[in-house]
């Protein structure tokens, strides 16, 4: 495979990028290092993933993905994502808005803030809404008083998610957006817009592309997430198993198949990822070039 | 900004239906990390006698389960296999002082002990515990630091030199430190150190609760390895309590209290002795002798005069166990 591209390049390099200069060898060679890293620590880790899991039989891998904790904490998973990502895609275009098209004090500050679940350890995340809404927790009193459970059950997971979750679709749009800067929507506004077209009309179509970039990556995330939503979710089978949450148990119990089974699909939801945004960019790549900085 | 309000009034509706979700015939047992195959064959009896019931399952380390129930997860009964992890709820105002009291055998319907899985025709010759502390052999357990399987077997190993060198501490002080310096690897849990032992081949000898070493067995091949036990071992009890707080809140008290007391059951008993656990039971341990051989127990309050006291010397910063595991 890395013969032919090299040379279909070869023509095309020689005459726009003279900065390179590196000669036919080296560039195999460095080829080949990246090739090989990617075999060995991407491809090669997936490939184990589907051998373990079928590795039964394909009869041993339907049945353990039907057993009634597996499938109900499929369902979980995805309930989790269909409630957080759509929160993170109003409050990412929110935060995106204020912070590129608004000067505002603070600015910096909440830049700042959004970058937070980046940069914090996903455990430290769960802790932090123990800390918060735990029996023992800021919050926990009041909300007992009112009858209200929100750790070790359905709404603290997704609580998590939404935290681990939030930066992505506004860090893919804040610089998208400040590329684009106002002139768009002030000529919208300049012929009688409203505020709401101006936003749905104008602003909304020129960032889609970024938009669902970061849709797709917080999906992946909101479903794969496991340290933060491991500390929130009082591991109750049936009932708080999210999927990452299930094959780690199923691989302690001895049981690889169901385990690898499980993680086959979360491994396959990721591929499925991919193969959207690449299908994305070869069936509008030129759209995607035109809006996307990047 | 439709999005927006539809997204909070869904969350909304999530959070008030989660709040109603408890009710009189449903349990939730908190339970230890691998006890999950034992307690899917007990809920299916229990079901089957008292139909209508649902009983939800958490696994997950006991401390994590016990910190878990304290911050709010409403478990109505616990099964642990750490008497501590109890105790640490009793401090917490959920389960009463004297929860011992509450269910025959100190609270705990069954029973295992620190236990040896060898390989196939034992070719080290492990018999007891003294086999451990030579120079050829080479010991899996986990991190006592981390692990509370790894502290029964830190506890049973000094038991036995205590009784073996008849109190002379510094003697037991010499075995602990041989027998950590044979540990080749020291995994955080469990599992990872049975990882260690069946699917990487370190080590001549596994020690793990004998109702591990069954399972092992089970899953890995009977004809990979061999059980042995050591003359003398420490009681592992797993000690079982209704949660008060969280049972008299949801109703469930009397459903707990007779869930609990299912596990004392001839039928209880059978099941627990079927998943590899020590039967109470006399007519149930007879009737699977063979798969238990005659082991003289121990316990911690004989030996070292409770688990406060264990604390307190053996576990706690700069107690015994670190002076060992640092003089490695």
């Amino acid at each position: 495979m890395a013969d032919p591209e090299i040379k279909s390049y070869e023509p095309h390099h020689e005459s726009q990028s003279a900065a390179v200069t590196e000669s036919r060898p080296v560039k195999a060679v460095l080829m080949a290092i990246a090739l090989a890293f990617l075999a060995v620590f991407l491809l090669l880790p997936l490939v184990v993933v589907f051998h373990q899991a079928l590795a039964m039989g394909i009869g041993a891998y339907t049945e353990a993905l039907s057993s009634p904790d597996t499938r109900s904490a499929i369902r979980l998973t995805l309930l989790v994502a269909a409630i957080s990502v759509p929160l993170n895609v109003v409050f990412g275009i929110s935060a995106a808005w204020a912070i590129a098209k608004f000067e505002f004090k603070g600015k910096a500050f909440l830049t700042t803030l959004i970058d937070l679940p980046f940069s914090v350890s996903p455990v430290i995340s769960g802790l932090v809404y123990v800390l918060l809404f735990g029996a023992q927790g800021l919050l926990g009193a009041w909300l007992k008083a009112h009858g209200i459970v929100i750790l070790f059950a359905v709404p603290g997971i997704v609580l998590a998610t939404i935290f681990v979750t939030f930066p992505f679709v506004a860090r893919e749009l804040i610089p998208l957006m400040q590329e684009q800067g106002n002139g768009d929507e002030e000529a919208a506004l300049s012929l009688g817009a409203s505020g709401w077209q101006a936003f749905w009309y104008v602003t909304l179509p020129n960032v889609k592309w970024g938009l669902l970039y970061g849709v797709l990556l917080c999906n992946a995330r909101a479903m794969g997430e496991f340290g933060a939503v491991s500390v929130v979710s009082g591991h109750i089978r049936g009932l708080t198993n999210t999927m990452p949450l299930h094959v780690e148990i199923l691989y302690n119990e001895y049981n690889a198949v169901g385990a690898f089974a499980v993680a086959s699909l979360l491994a396959g939801l990721a591929l499925v990822t991919l193969v959207l945004k690449t299908l994305l960019e070869m069936r509008y790549g030129a759209e995607i070039a035109a809006t996307r900085g990047h | 900004m439709k999005r927006l309000l539809f997204g909070i009034a869904a969350f909304a509706g999530l959070v008030l239906a989660s709040s109603q979700a408890w009710s009189a015939d449903k349990l939730l047992n908190a339970s230890y990390d691998v006890g999950r195959e034992l307690f899917v064959d007990i809920n299916k009896a229990f079901i089957a006698k008292h139909p209508g019931v649902t009983i939800d399952q958490s696994h997950a380390g006991t401390s994590a389960q016990a910190r878990a129930i304290a911050e709010g997860l409403g478990a109505d009964v616990v099964t642990f296999n750490q008497v501590t992890d109890v105790d640490f709820l009793v401090k917490k105002g959920l389960v009463s002082a004297d929860w011992q009291k509450d269910f025959p055998d100190n609270a705990s319907p069954f029973y295992s002990l620190p236990s040896f899985l060898v390989r196939a025709g034992n070719p080290k010759h492990i018999k007891d515990w003294n086999d451990l502390v030579r120079e050829d052999v080479q010991v899996i357990f986990p991190n006592p630091k981390t692990s509370g399987n790894a502290r029964y077997t830190y506890l049973a190993a000094t038991a036995y030199a205590k009784e073996a060198f008849k109190g002379d501490d510094a003697k037991v002080k010499e075995f602990i430190t041989k027998l950590f310096n044979n540990v080749p690897i020291f995994d955080t849990g469990g599992r990872a150190a049975t990882t260690t032992f069946v699917q990487r081949e370190i080590g001549d000898v596994l020690i793990t609760f004998e109702s591990e070493t069954r399972g092992i067995r089970k899953e890995y091949g009977d004809d990979k390895f061999e059980q042995v036990t050591p003359s003398v071992s420490l009681l592992a009890e797993f000690p079982v309590a209704v949660v008060d707080k969280v049972a008299d809140e949801h109703g469930s008290r009397d459903l707990a209290k007779s869930y609990l007391d299912f596990l004392y059951t001839p039928d209880g008993q059978e099941i627990a002795a079927e998943n590899g656990l020590r039967a109470r039971d006399a007519t149930v341990a007879a009737r699977h002798k063979a798969d238990f051989p005659d082991v003289r127990l121990l316990t911690v309050e004989e030996v070292f005069g409770g688990w406060d006291k264990v604390q307190k010397e053996h576990f706690a910063a700069g107690g015994l166990l670190d002076q060992a595991y640092g003089s490695r």
